[in-house]
């Protein structure tokens, strides 16, 4: 690498500096005049919490889309990749949380694809091959044969080898996306040993990530954003000791002052409903050929009628699984679960649906909504039985003034219903799935990150509109990682940790400080706090 | 503050809108236009009459793709199909697989017009059902099963007429080939009235909402408490009758039931399909927008016809209309979402 480590205390040249980026989507301004910068020979942690804009800055640094507005500077030259090659190209190389190895080529195929050295008549040299992505290997510590087929090695191992190729491509800044988020303790540790190496090699890392302590370990400088702006830049402590970041600093940063100001926080409530939804002991794993990769363990929950319940948890945290699991669409390995007293074991959503219980799933675009069907179909389409009669003719008059009826009491700005909802913003979209679910008069209703990709304004509205489902009845269970909405709108709020129920708390009397503790650290980290 | 843009963009999606589902329609109304410039007797009911009959067996199992491809998937397997439903037709209609060449009908010990119908479209409602199971349940993608369903069906029809034709059937059931109820053929009427049927079944069941809801999002679908796998088997069950129904036409107006029978039929149905404009990535299209690219397909054959134009030259014109339609809903779509 060029410029090796420059005399430490002069901050060097920025090798690559965001000058005040905006993003916007339809209606949504994702990333709102945000400038940071990243050093040669420095690891800088990008913090925030979901939707504050970490992805969609990605996304423009490795060149996936451009920018709105705002200027990027890599290496003194003006940075406008058209695509991701190009990024590549120009030296910025993004490592995402899912891996672009071909799985069925070898670790040597896959560290020169496209790039194969040849030797004599033109043809791939296997040997020059082997021997220099065994070098390459040998940077990130890797000791394997590259013979290996890339389906074969664990996660870190391929994560490694995404890095080796990067290194490979002589690339000056290497953009890791969550990369922890599938390793276990020992793999992180060496991780972040390779990523120490690399820092004195010159190369710099941009380390994005929302697990905190990680981010204190090994950054040495970190950028917080929050609802797509700056939140603050933070440095690692000066002189000696040279200290990492303290966590309550960053918890600070990331959970903002002003942002609890957004959320109008509504007079929250004892529930002394009865107990609705029970769960006892839920325990899932991610294959049943492999129970030892456990999902859930031993969760244990009560959701009572007319109450709003939060669920805290990062990603990864098992959260989205549970709902998952309680709506049918996920096999339980143990545990049991009842509904108003009677155990139930939906094995479909359709059974979880006939049942009672209706699920306004995380992903809206993939798991939701039919994008380009009119709002109409996107709306019954959960009560067909509803809005057509016995010959299985849709009753169009009464689903249409049923919609119309939601469309008002929801405000759902919409031009007919006709109108293909992909055509309609994120938060006009979610109530018109919010419109679904009500017209099945749910007894529980699961919502997952319901204002994911919804602005401000609309997020308000999604939170009322929750509030009054609880004040008729209906037990909602909603799981979120933006803690102010959690604080917001939750009666009772549980966190969850690796798969875990790890604290409960009536809402009154939570903080986001709290809330952050349970769901980002380690008991035993807690403790040093 | 985005008000204009998006307003600017609403009226976009009208004239792509509205170009998406008239430009197939356009386009036929041109060719015959076209053609009729060329030789005005193209015009004359006669030959109208003409091509509504060529189209009636192709446009049957047209409509079946329809909910197939409306599902994001394919059935390759329906000339096949039609060739196996058309023997059995055969079989029931003449008691037996002798292989009568003459056309009398003297001696026939049939079951009937009607048996040989149904045995058609049973036989090919449950040829469907089992592909449709081996899609679902054996996870095999729908390209491939219907790959091997149009060799598996061949076989068995090979097997079954041991290669040659069945031939020679009562006038009755002729009459569903042949016929004519005033000036209109009967296959025509069939045709019309099967596409009414699944336009209704589509546009406003409860069943047709569902078959929507699959091929637009099938992990939305299911989210929603939809019986994704039985919606899914259905359609093949409904491609499988119509194959069914087609082959029993066919051999009413031929005579005839052929072991050669409907061989790149499949080229052809899914070619009027997705001409109509139903998309191959499913959950967008219509019965009206099939009946048109069936209709436009016809035009276009027997339009060349006409002009004496050969049917070599007829299948690259065919096939390049084909691509061309494809690429100007793409065109249309990634305006409509700009």
């Amino acid at each position: 690498m060029p410029t090796a480590e420059a005399a430490a205390p002069s901050p060097s040249p920025a090798l690559l500096a965001v000058e005040g980026v905006t993003k916007r989507f339809a209606g949504v301004t994702a990333l709102n005049d945000v400038s940071l910068e990243v050093r040669p020979g420095e690891i800088l942690g990008l913090l925030g919490e979901n939707g504050a804009g970490k992805s969609t800055l990605l996304k423009i640094l490795s060149g996936v889309m451009p920018p709105s507005s705002g200027r990027i500077v890599f290496d003194g030259v003006e940075f406008n990749p058209h695509n991701p090659q190009d990024a590549k190209r120009l030296g910025i190389v993004t490592i995402y949380q899912e891996l672009s190895l071909i799985p069925t080529l070898t670790v040597a195929e896959n560290i020169f694809i496209g790039r194969a050295p040849l030797g004599r008549f033109g043809l791939v040299s296997w040997r020059k091959m082997e021997e220099d992505s065994r070098a390459i290997i040998a940077r990130v510590g890797l000791d394997l044969d590259p013979a290996t087929p890339v389906s074969a090695l664990s996660v870190a191992e391929q994560q490694l080898v995404e890095i080796a190729r990067a290194l490979s491509l002589k690339s000056r800044l290497i953009i890791m996306d969550e990369p922890t988020s599938a390793l276990t303790e020992t793999e992180v540790q060496k991780l972040m040993s390779i990523m120490g190496r690399l820092r004195k090699d010159g190369v710099a890392i941009m380390f994005v990530t929302h697990r905190l302590e990680e981010a204190s370990a090994i950054c040495d400088r970190m950028t917080v954003l929050r609802d797509g702006r700056l939140a603050g830049h933070l440095d690692r402590d000066k002189g000696p000791s040279g200290g990492p970041i303290k966590l309550p600093k960053i918890i600070e940063k990331m959970v903002g002052r002003a942002a609890s100001e957004l959320y109008a926080r509504p007079t929250l409530r004892d529930v002394a409903g009865d107990v609705r939804l029970s769960v006892r002991g839920l325990r899932t794993v991610r294959d049943p050929q492999a129970p030892h990769a456990i999902v859930l363990e031993g969760v244990d929950l009560d959701l009572k009628a007319g109450e709003i319940l939060g669920v805290a948890g990062l990603v990864g945290s098992g959260r989205t699984e549970l709902a998952r699991a309680i709506f049918g669409a996920d096999r339980i390995a143990a545990g049991t679960i009842t509904l108003d007293g009677k155990t139930i074991a939906p094995e479909t959503p359709a059974d979880a649906i006939a049942l009672g219980i209706g699920l306004v799933p995380e992903d809206r675009k993939h798991q939701a909504i039919f994008a380009a069907l009119g709002i109409l179909t996107n709306f019954s389409i959960a009560a067909l039985g509803r809005y057509s009669n016995g010959l299985g003719f849709m009753a169009e008059r009464r689903e249409r003034q049923a919609l119309a009826s939601y469309r008002k009491a929801l405000s759902i700005r919409m031009a007919s219903p006709e109108q293909p909802i992909e055509g309609l913003s994120g938060g006009n979209q979610q109530k018109v799935i919010l419109a679904r679910w009500l017209a099945r008069d749910p007894k529980v209703l699961i919502v997952d990150e319901p204002t994911r990709g919804v602005d401000v304004g609309a997020k308000a509205e999604v939170h009322q509109i929750l509030v009054q489902l609880a004040g008729r009845g209906i037990a909602i269970m909603m799981i979120s990682s933006e803690l102010p909405e959690v604080l917001a709108v939750s009666d009772r709020i549980v966190t969850m940790r690796r798969g875990r129920i790890t604290g409960e708390m009536p809402g009154i009397e939570a903080t986001e400080e709290k809330l952050m503790e349970l769901m980002a650290l380690d008991q035993t980290q807690e403790a040093t706090q | 503050m985005t008000s204009t843009t998006e307003q600017s963009e609403r009226g976009g999606i009208n004239v792509a809108r509205l170009l998406m589902s008239f430009g197939p329609l356009m386009f036929l109304a041109l060719l015959i236009v076209v053609f009729t410039v060329l030789k005005p007797s193209f015009i004359d009911p006669i030959n109208i009459f003409n091509i509504m009959r060529q189209i009636s067996i192709t446009g049957l199992i047209a409509l079946g793709m329809t909910f197939v491809i409306l599902t994001a998937g394919i059935d390759l397997s329906v000339g096949s199909l039609l060739a196996f439903c058309g023997m059995v037709a055969a079989v029931v209609a003449k008691g037996g697989t002798a292989n009568t060449l003459s056309l009398s009908t003297f001696g026939a010990q049939g079951y009937g017009w009607f048996a040989a119908l149904l045995a058609a479209v049973v036989v090919g409602a449950l040829a469907g059902g089992v592909q449709g199971f081996a899609i679902t349940r054996l996870k095999v993608p729908p390209f491939v099963v219907t790959l091997g369903g149009l060799t598996v069906f061949r076989g068995l029809t090979l097997t079954i007429s041991n290669g040659g034709p069945i031939s020679g059937f009562d006038a009755s059931m002729r009459w569903f080939g042949t016929g004519l109820i005033g000036p209109v053929p009967v296959p025509a009427i069939i045709f019309a009235a099967a596409a009414i049927l699944c336009h209704i079944a589509l546009r406003y069941t409860r069943y047709g909402r569902a078959v929507y809801a699959v091929g637009g999002n099938a992990e939305a679908a299911r989210l929603s408490g939809l019986r994704v796998d039985r919606i899914l088997i259905s359609v093949y069950v409904i491609v499988g009758f119509f194959a069914g129904l087609a082959a029993f036409v066919l051999s009413a107006r031929l005579n005839s039931s052929e072991a050669v029978a409907g061989i790149g039929y499949e080229l052809t149905v899914i070619s009027a399909v997705v001409i109509g404009g139903t998309s191959l990535f499913g959950g967008i299209g219509s019965v009206g927008g099939t009946v048109v690219g069936a209709a436009l397909i016809g035009v276009l054959q027997n339009g060349l016809q006409f002009n004496n134009v050969s049917s070599y030259t007829q299948s690259i014109v065919i096939g390049l209309i084909l691509i061309l339609a494809v690429a100007f809903d793409r065109w249309l779509k990634s305006r409509v979402r700009r």
